[in-house]
């Protein structure tokens, strides 16, 4: 039956677009902004109203993508991470949003809490924890650039891998 | 050497670079197994 594969891609795409979405807000605009508004004293607008709600629904909607996209995988779930069975495109894919995830919850979230006064945190170990967070989220940035070009040609635009 | 991921244009050519090695480690693989 359709549905269940149907459902898991709409919620992976939903989920996807607000994950990814806050990761681009958070590099391309954050973090200008917060440099910005840091020299002109009003940085706590972003630090305390702005942050903590877009690292919420950043957090989990990263893990609501990885669920849906292994329930879309489903049966074919090991031969994608293991790159084998024509699933080695989607697979690529696939281990690309799970080193992402991975960034989020052990190295992106943790540094924040730190940042954000969330968990205490001396000066030292705060600007230690912006340059973790930064270089985890830039890395992020730039992993989502092949990510999306698996996911996106992975199943349907196979015949990409052949030919040239 | 600046790390490239301090500036958001090395961050995208960063992830395009990636994109074409990745490419050819998939186009590999698949033609391997076909």
């Amino acid at each position: 039956m359709d549905f269940v594969p149907a459902i898991a891609r709409w919620v992976h795409f939903l989920a996807g677009v607000m994950w990814i979405g806050l990761l681009y807000y958070f590099n391309f605009v954050q973090v200008a902004a917060l440099k910005a508004a840091t020299a002109d004293g009003t940085a706590a607008g972003i630090t305390k109203h702005v942050a903590p709600r877009a690292l919420l629904y950043f957090r989990w909607a990263a893990v609501v993508t990885w669920l849906a996209g292994a329930t879309l995988l489903g049966d074919k779930f090991v031969d994608a991470f293991l790159l084998r069975h024509g699933m080695a495109a989607i697979g690529v894919g696939a281990w690309l949003g799970t080193i992402m995830l991975v960034n989020v919850w052990a190295l992106i979230w943790p540094n924040q809490q730190k940042i954000l006064g969330l968990k205490p945190a001396t000066d030292e170990e705060k600007n230690k924890a912006r340059r973790v967070a930064f270089l985890a989220s830039r890395t992020n940035t730039a992993l989502s650039i092949p990510m999306l070009f698996f996911m996106a040609s992975g199943l349907t635009h196979r015949s990409i891998f052949f030919g040239m | 050497m600046k790390n490239p991921l301090d500036s958001l244009w090395g961050t995208i050519i960063s992830g395009l670079v990636i994109t074409v090695i990745l490419y050819f480690v998939v186009k590999s693989l698949i033609t391997a197994a076909a």
